[in-house]
């Protein structure tokens, strides 16, 4: 017997082992970038199916001022359709957690509208705020936002051991203290994991909604005028500033997560 | 003994869940006075945890009377007369196990310098040294259970409630772990109600046995433990240990227990 257990220490994983972790990952994307390059080309790929990423590079160097601000509009969609959507989502799931009979009768509903394919939306959202404001797309955003975050985050609240609420009830405090002490903090995973899915969603959901029309500066707008005048290396670029923003955007929200749930087993340096 | 001197007095006590139900206890008689060390065992169903959470007023009896410090259940709760230990740890994982001994202390309003010496007293006590900053995922599931009694001790109460609080514990973890319990016990002068299933812990725990069957929930017999205190590792090699696990066992069968 070891009741004395000597807990794991939280070792750093040396910075060389670390990369050498990398290398499989990069030499895969070696790979996959030299085929786009070199051989789709060679097997007759045609320029509007899959320009070669050289002249897609290109397309993006030449444009870059236009692209960037381009995409900067559609990331200030996306971001403020997260901010909206995740916030009130929060706020939604501590309401329905708090007066449970109201969460039982409205949480059917909230599951299946999660299903519902929300971009088929845009552009009906477009008629209601107007094309060209960027309110159309924030809304999309906010829609697309609001589901996950919602369930993730009221799953998160109510799946409390009843022991730890039993504890909090031997203390006689209220209900706003087993919130703030144990159904947020136990919620906290759960709430990240849907706000990295709502990152994803965002961008999707503000690229798309231009895509049904928006002030011509918005990135999904250049892709579709591109594509309309066989611009095919600007659409291209466009997607790719549209990716980057997205893996960008996950990024922070993923890091925001390792520092706000350090504590959680899930983070531990050296997880192996 | 008269009612102010006893911590729990339970007059006829039942409880049915839901309607027309299950009867998870039926006319439960307990006193239990000041400094004792009363185990609750019986087979599972037997009401055992119900009636640890109607002392503990975390269920509400369907009837009868429960005082606790001469008070009712419900105003000994909000006075904090209690502190509570569960089978499982139920340390909360973003916290470290200095802060999880701190909760009640911090829900209570003590300020950090207070909360900062018990918590360095009971890291002793419980034999937690240098583990104050680890998180309870980084130790063992005995651990885990020291710092759930350090922090169900924080704030000393008078009643410490017990819920098999060794019983997912290895059989070597969980006997140095009930001397542990009783020298805190014998040195804190609290009274203990230990809910166990197991006859040879109940038996070196208690002052008092209270043996329970099940459908419906009663007390069939209360046996007294006369062993020696302090108890220790010799003491389960005692006869006299033996004839008192007999006891306890044949009032089991008596009750009805399948063993």
């Amino acid at each position: 017997m070891n009741a004395y257990a000597q807990a794991a220490p939280r070792a750093e994983r040396p910075w060389g082992r670390r990369l050498r972790g990398w290398v499989p990952a990069l030499v895969v994307l070696g790979l996959g970038l030299a085929a786009w390059e070199w051989l789709l080309p060679a097997l007759g790929v045609e320029r509007y199916l899959l320009p070669p990423l050289s002249d897609v590079l290109q397309a993006f160097w030449d444009d870059r001022s236009e692209l960037l601000e381009a995409g900067w509009i559609t990331f200030k969609e996306a971001l403020g359709g997260f901010v909206l959507g995740c916030s009130l989502a929060f706020v939604l799931a501590l309401v329905l957690a708090r007066w449970r009979p109201f969460g039982n009768a409205l949480m059917p509903y909230m599951i299946a509208a999660n299903a519902v394919p929300i971009v088929a939306f845009a552009p009906i959202t477009n008629a209601w705020f107007g094309t060209l404001s960027p309110w159309s797309k924030i809304v999309i955003a906010a829609v697309l936002c609001f589901f996950p975050v919602l369930v993730n985050t009221l799953r998160g609240l109510t799946s409390v051991r009843p022991e730890s609420i039993e504890l909090m009830r031997s203390y006689a405090v209220p209900q706003r203290v087993v919130f703030r002490r144990v159904r947020i903090p136990n919620s906290l995973p759960f709430v990240f994991s849907a706000l990295k899915i709502a990152s994803v969603l965002a961008m999707i959901g503000a690229v798309v909604g231009d895509y049904f029309g928006g002030s011509t500066d918005a990135l999904g707008v250049k892709v579709v005028s591109a594509v309309s005048v066989a611009q095919y290396e600007t659409a291209w670029a466009a997607i790719l500033v549209a990716s980057m923003l997205g893996i960008a955007f996950y990024g922070v929200v993923a890091f925001a997560e390792r520092l706000a749930l350090s504590w959680h087993p899930s983070t531990r340096a050296g997880n192996e | 003994m008269s009612t102010s001197e006893a911590v729990v007095s339970a007059r006829s006590i039942s409880k049915t869940f839901g309607k027309g139900g299950v009867n998870a206890l039926q006319d439960i008689d307990l006193e239990v006075g000041q400094g004792e060390f009363i185990s609750l065992i019986g087979p599972s169903g037997c009401g055992k945890s119900t009636l640890l959470r109607v002392i503990g007023d975390l269920v509400e009896p369907s009837s009868g009377e429960i005082l606790v410090n001469g008070k009712s259940a419900h105003r000994a709760r909000l006075d904090r007369d209690y502190g509570i230990v569960f089978q499982a740890a139920v340390l909360y994982d973003w916290r470290t196990v200095a802060k999880n001994i701190a909760l009640p202390l911090e829900l209570m309003g003590y300020d950090r310098a207070t909360r900062a010496g018990r918590v360095r007293e009971l890291l002793h006590l419980m034999e937690l040294d240098g583990f104050e900053k680890h998180y309870p995922w980084q130790l063992s599931g005995g651990m885990q259970q020291r710092v759930s009694i350090a922090r169900a001790l924080s704030f000393s109460p008078a009643l410490l409630l017990m819920d098999e609080p060794f019983g997912a514990l290895d059989e070597m973890t969980r006997e140095r772990l009930n001397v542990e319990l009783l020298r805190i016990w014998a040195e804190l002068g609290s009274t203990v109600i230990f809910v166990t299933h197991s006859i040879s812990e109940a038996v070196y725990l208690s002052t008092r046995v209270v043996v329970m069957s099940p459908r419906p929930g009663r007390i069939t017999s209360v046996v007294p433990i006369d062993l020696p205190q302090p108890r220790t590792f010799e003491t389960r090699e005692d006869p006299r240990f033996f004839e008192l696990v007999t006891q306890v066992r044949e009032a089991l069968h008596a009750g009805g227990a399948e063993l």
